[in-house]
């Protein structure tokens, strides 16, 4: 996966509670057996005035000009900012995918779906959890200042103003902060153990040999 | 010894490295895999070159997309069609076992592994797909995971991982006439909260969950994940061990005596402490029925749909007042004047034998309500839907009007063709009543069963304590 160490974007704004992976990625783009092309069909239901499906040609579409993320301001934003349990419902990877493909490096929120927010770490977008009130605040300096930038520094764990005036520190652990910095595969990381796995494994089909049948 | 929670035990007996920031490398004993979710995670592995690490830990079956009519010509939508052919393709290449769409017990993933005993007590079971904490009832680490991790248990058996917190949910009490485990469930869920469990493992408990049936036990860690808890687990008792007795995947013999022993050690220890405790009356619970976009947005069949005027919090009443906006309602309306166009009874929080009994016993002998343009019964199994039919269940379901369909998630998130058009309302034994789930622009009320069969008897939500 592609490393993230410090990335300088354009902020747009999700200024809603509980957006669910239903909403990020409809289930009738994930008959695709694909890993890409997902980045067109991210929020589709909010996204367009007509309904969506896999394959179905980007010239027919009809995007929704109230849809946040279609408003010209917010064109090539690569920083996105929610509000709580952004992420909750369904285990599927493709809404991580989809933002990723859509050109968003970081998302920024008070709290995300646990398996979400795995997903994103396993794909080097950065899922960045700021007090409610720093969220709040961002979203209010989103709406407020056309162009809006945040830096956001992974080694320093830092959200800064482009200015470099304030900066919110982010918690992420110390393990999934190595991978992303490094843009590591981790199947990799994990067959460095694969001695431990099989002598585990042995010991598992001697003493629960129903386990393994 | 510190007394130690089920959560504790699994998770320990399953430690293969950890790290000292706690991160650690789980080893998977049962991996169950769709066809949704894993033919980028096959492609990966080839890709890198690797191989799958223990064949025999895998089971396969298509369930999100397969038609739930028509089955002996095939799939008629391409793309759906590729989908399941990669997964049949990714099978025969490994030799994974899998149910096809027209073998008998092919099912939804999480009605077939418990059917089959391929869900065992003391495994730690994963899938891509968010509602394998349904599994947890068996007092087994189930949980779900994305595709990059597919492909991580498919290549190494193991996660990384890092452990939940302890939550207990403890249910005391006996249920009321008519309340089932999906009022249980769906009442925690408004209780707690959608999130409420995130950064939690949940472990039910109490007199009301272990008065349940093992189907009961699934329906309420199925929905585990719709408060935010990646798992739900019970402890085992002896439904549990007589329930898995004779299953084609279980233990027999001298090896089932075993196994027994072993498995009547999964419990918490007396004095455990969690870290989150919740307790619910069950005598209080009352038909829940959802009126928004989120399950915790759900009020009780005697309510009425709630009104944003009346929430302080502004981010919530935004939420609500959306919610609305989407659902067509208004606030105030009563819930039994809620009028419904299509009644969907199936998807793995209730599509078992016993969820189509319930239904059946609502339904027999009366007509669905001519508003009702479609009424379905889907049932979660080739071998659910066999035995319902050897019990007559079908013929009281159709001469009901209802169509009975082959096995499927179907209508739940409608990925093959069963599903609400724009502005439909239906109500839904399913999980979810997320925007757009059942169809784009489709209006989704969660009910149990008994809810949904009456809803549909009826045209309208109706108190079903009060069904005659």
């Amino acid at each position: 996966m592609e490393k993230f160490t410090v990335f300088n974007g354009l902020v747009a704004p999700m200024d809603r509670a509980d957006v669910d992976t239903d909403v990020i990625i409809p289930k009738q783009f994930l008959k695709s057996i694909k890993r890409t092309g997902f980045g067109p069909n991210l929020f589709d239901a909010w996204r367009y005035l007509d309904e969506g499906w896999l394959g179905k040609p980007q010239s027919e579409r009809r995007p929704n000009p109230d849809f946040v993320l279609n408003q010209p301001r917010y064109r090539g934003a690569s920083i996105l900012v929610a509000r709580k349990n952004f992420g909750c419902g369904s285990s599927r990877e493709h809404a991580a995918w989809a933002l990723s493909e859509y050109g968003f490096r970081t998302v920024i929120a008070p709290s995300y779906a646990d398996i979400f927010y795995d997903n994103c770490c396993k794909n080097g977008l950065l899922p960045v959890v700021l007090a409610e009130s720093e969220v709040d605040r961002l979203l209010h300096e989103v709406a407020a200042f056309p162009g809006f930038r945040l830096v956001v520094d992974l080694e320093k764990q830092t959200v800064a103003t482009a200015d470099g005036a304030r900066a919110a520190r982010f918690e992420i652990d110390p393990f999934r902060k190595y991978c992303l910095l490094n843009g590591l595969d981790e199947v990799g990381l994990t067959l460095r153990h694969a001695d431990e796995i099989r002598a585990f494994e042995e010991r598992r089909r001697r003493e629960q040999p129903w386990l393994f049948g | 010894m510190t007394p130690r929670t089920l959560y504790d035990k699994l998770w320990d007996s399953h430690v293969v490295h950890s790290e000292e920031d706690g991160t650690t490398l789980l080893y998977i004993d049962r991996h169950l895999v769709h066809e949704v979710t894993s033919p980028q995670a096959f492609e990966g592995m080839k890709l890198a070159g690797r191989k799958l690490w223990r064949v025999s830990a895998n089971l396969a079956v298509a369930d999100h997309n397969v038609p739930t009519t028509g089955r002996a010509s095939g799939i008629s939508d391409p793309v759906s069609r590729l989908q399941v052919e990669t997964l049949d393709a990714n099978c025969a290449e490994h030799d994974i076992v899998e149910f096809k769409m027209n073998d008998l017990r092919q099912g939804i993933v999480h009605v077939i592994g418990p059917e089959q005993g391929a869900t065992l007590p003391g495994m730690t079971v994963v899938c891509g797909d968010s509602h394998t904490s349904t599994h947890g009832a068996f007092a087994c680490l189930a949980w779900g995971i994305g595709t990059s991790e597919v492909e991580h248990v498919l290549s190494t058996q193991c996660l990384l991982t890092k452990k939940a917190k302890n939550m207990l949910v403890r249910v005391e009490g006996p249920l009321p006439r008519g309340i089932s485990a999906k009022d249980v469930v769906l009442a925690v869920i408004g209780k707690i909260g959608i999130a409420g469990g995130t950064g939690c493992t949940i472990e039910y408990g109490g007199s009301t969950v272990r008065a349940l049936s093992m189907e009961g036990r699934m329906t309420l860690c199925n929905m585990s994940i719709e408060a935010g808890a990646r798992a739900g687990l019970i402890a085992v008792d002896d439904t549990t061990i007589a329930y898995l007795k004779g299953r084609p995947f279980a233990p027999r013999g001298e090896l089932w005596d075993r196994a027994v022993a072993h498995w009547q050690t999964l419990k918490s220890d007396p004095g455990t402490k969690f870290d989150k405790e919740v307790t619910i009356d069950a005598r209080t619970i009352k038909p829940q029925v959802t009126w928004g976009t989120s399950p915790e947005m759900v009020v009780t069949v005697d309510e009425r749909v709630p009104d944003p005027d009346r929430e302080k919090d502004s981010i919530r009443r935004e939420g609500m007042e959306r919610a609305l906006t989407y659902m067509g309602l208004e606030p105030n309306t009563p819930m039994t004047e809620i009028r419904l166009d299509k009644i969907f009874i199936g998807s793995c929080t209730n599509s078992r034998i016993e969820d189509l009994r319930a239904a059946a016993a609502i339904v027999r002998g009366r007509r669905v309500a001519s508003n009702i343009r479609l009424a379905m019964v889907v049932p979660g199994s080739g071998l659910v839907k066999a035995q319902a039919e050897k019990e007559g269940l079908d013929r009281v379901f159709r001469d009901a009007g209802f169509e009975w369909r082959e096995p499927g998630c179907s209508m739940c998130l409608a990925m093959n063709s069963d599903r609400l058009e724009p502005g439909e309302r239906s109500a839904s034994t399913s999980n979810r009543n997320f925007e757009g789930r059942q169809g784009t622009g489709g209006r989704t009320h969660l009910v149990s069963p008994e809810m949904a069969a009456a809803a549909a008897i009826a045209g309208h939500f109706v108190d079903v304590r009060q069904w005659r």
